[in-house]
């Protein structure tokens, strides 16, 4: 076999190319929406989120329940009681993260520790997978991309505005609650949709090394959207593509890649660029509460 | 910017309004009312409630007690304190600015009726050259009439600033201030909240000294005094006339704190 043959062996298994686009719709999403949660300093709730929609997708199939319908219910569920609880202001985000999400994790594991699991396999769930990636998965994909790209063009303004400035979105007549409503529900459905090809415990790095290699590239919001979705589909494919010719779990490659893209972009812009991307909140809160509750008496 | 034409009648009453954070109070029994027109400073230390006052009148928080009572439809803007805002954020001025248009349009980007908005607004306002930068790259004063301009774009009647002389240097302060004078005479009613004692008593001709309570209000003559001041601020202090206003000097003395009720 020669080398341009070897190269061109994975693109004839059927699996493969399905695993690939998957890939490159996955790391595209996880791209676009790690914009808005890097600049808003929610990039460990991204982390927290895929962990506590691994309970879900364990209890789901349970309690007969699709597994998409109650991961994602279970997933949404948990950012809105870990929303809840940060407007209580009893707890810090952080901690609210903490304890809903490793909790649900927790009990995922439980579960499938203690039932098995009648969908992807534990080890899968966990780092990703190139097996098993069903049509159904990429209308998952597809819609969830779709979803996304439609959310965020249509109020492409008020989620600038308020990412940037909540309490004076919220005075200028941009419904902020209901904005953070909306990108914790893109950002379910999205993690829920990546979990196969990603894995849970890798997702949050997709979301965020894209997001963070484009600020160091770009001053402009709109540019950083497209840097950061084109490095994430290109992450993603060539992810996988070594992920098939390594014989590692894809989640793992795909964050390598985007490693990798970092490490490149930090040699290339120098330290310039590294104090820009510094400007990203490394805080975990989530969107302020637009009630300005306690701030600044 | 043409002068502003207001229904007659104040633009905000507040009437017998408290208000606290869970049991804590912050505000106590407020009075107040905004006129058209006005430029008030809302003068007092830290925690005297000053910003929870801004808010009050925003509308983004709800009194416990009283009431509060907003002309029908009216337009009011918001400049939040420069320290509070992330400045690496990827956005240039003119972008910026543009976001005041949040709300009308769904469209992510800028038509020409906008762009001729926003040029306009930062013209007014000696910035135009300065449209493309991103908002890092601003002095102190460019920042804060950069946000004056947002703020003005939505055209409002009444502008409410946190701390706008706060973290800048003299001649930005001044800057700053024959800003809002010049708006002030176009027709806009002006609050904003500063602890800057000497540099309001220079500019504005109504002050509002705030200590939970209203504490006195009215001309600066009439409220930068010692006695209004070390209820105020629980100092006391030492007030000269220089030019014919006042200007305020810390004596060094501790304070007889009297405590307030409530």
């Amino acid at each position: 076999m020669t080398l341009w043959q070897s190269v061109l062996d994975p693109f004839g298994y059927d699996f493969f190319v399905q695993g690939l686009v998957a890939a490159v719709l996955a790391g595209a999403l996880c791209g676009l929406i790690g914009v808005y949660i890097t600049l808003r300093g929610m990039s460990y709730i991204g982390h927290g989120l895929s962990h506590a929609i691994f309970g879900g997708y364990a209890a789901a199939p349970l309690l007969g329940i699709p597994i998409v319908l109650g991961a994602g219910a279970w997933g949404l569920a948990s950012a809105l009681a870990i929303n809840a609880i940060t407007r209580a202001r009893r707890i810090g985000a952080d901690a609210a993260i903490g304890v809903v999400t490793t909790a649900s994790f927790a009990l995922g594991v439980a579960l499938l520790t203690r039932f098995g699991t009648k969908g992807p396999a534990f080890d899968a769930l966990l780092f990703g997978s190139i097996n098993g990636v069903s049509g159904g998965d990429l209308l998952l994909l597809g819609g969830a991309l779709v979803f996304a790209v439609t959310v965020f063009t249509v109020l492409y303004r008020a989620f600038l505005f308020s990412t940037f400035d909540p309490e004076v979105a919220d005075v200028s007549g941009v419904p902020v609650r209901r904005m953070d409503a909306l990108l914790m529900l893109v950002l379910s459905v999205s993690v829920l949709a990546t979990l196969k090809i990603i894995g849970v415990t890798l997702v949050a790095a997709t979301l965020v090394i894209p997001a963070v290699v484009a600020r160091m590239l770009s001053d402009s919001f709109s540019r950083m959207l497209w840097i950061s979705t084109g490095l994430g589909a290109v992450a993603g494919a060539v992810g996988m593509y070594l992920s098939f010719q390594l014989e590692i779990p894809s989640g793992t490659t795909i964050v390598l890649v985007n490693a990798v893209a970092f490490l490149v972009a930090l040699a290339v812009t120098g330290g310039r660029s590294l104090r820009r991307a510094a400007g990203l909140h490394d805080h975990t809160d989530l969107p302020a509460p637009t009630a300005l509750v306690g701030a600044g008496r | 910017m043409n002068r502003l034409v207001s229904p007659p009648g104040p633009l905000v009453t507040v009437t017998g309004v408290s208000f606290g954070y869970d049991r804590t109070p912050v505000l106590l029994d407020i009075d107040y009312t905004v006129e058209p027109g006005e430029f008030t400073g809302i003068v007092g230390p830290s925690g005297s409630g000053k910003t929870s006052l801004l808010k009050l009148l925003l509308g983004t928080v709800r009194p416990q007690r009283g009431q509060i009572q907003r002309q029908p439809g009216l337009a009011v803007s918001y400049v939040p304190q420069l320290e509070t805002v992330n400045w690496s954020f990827p956005v240039t001025v003119a972008e910026c600015v543009l976001m005041s248009r949040s709300t009308r349009r769904l469209v992510p980007w800028a038509t020409a009726a906008e762009k001729a908005d926003v040029t306009a607004v930062l013209e007014r306002l000696g910035i135009a050259e300065l449209a493309g930068r991103h908002i890092r790259e601003l002095s102190g004063g460019q920042q804060q009439r950069m946000f004056i301009a947002r703020a003005l774009l939505r055209r409002p009647r009444l502008l409410l600033m946190d701390e706008p002389t706060s973290g800048v240097d003299i001649g930005t302060r001044h800057e700053v201030l024959h800003l809002l004078d010049d708006l002030n005479r176009e027709g806009l009613a002006i609050v904003l909240t500063t602890h800057d004692l000497n540099g309001m008593a220079a500019h504005l001709p109504h002050l509002v000294a705030l200590q939970r309570r209203i504490i006195a209000a009215g001309a600066p003559r009439e409220v930068i005094v010692p006695e209004v001041l070390e209820q105020t601020f629980g100092a006391r202090m030492d007030v000269l006339q220089h030019l014919g206003m006042p200007v305020v000097v810390d004596s060094g003395e501790p304070a007889q704190l009297r405590p307030v009720a409530g």
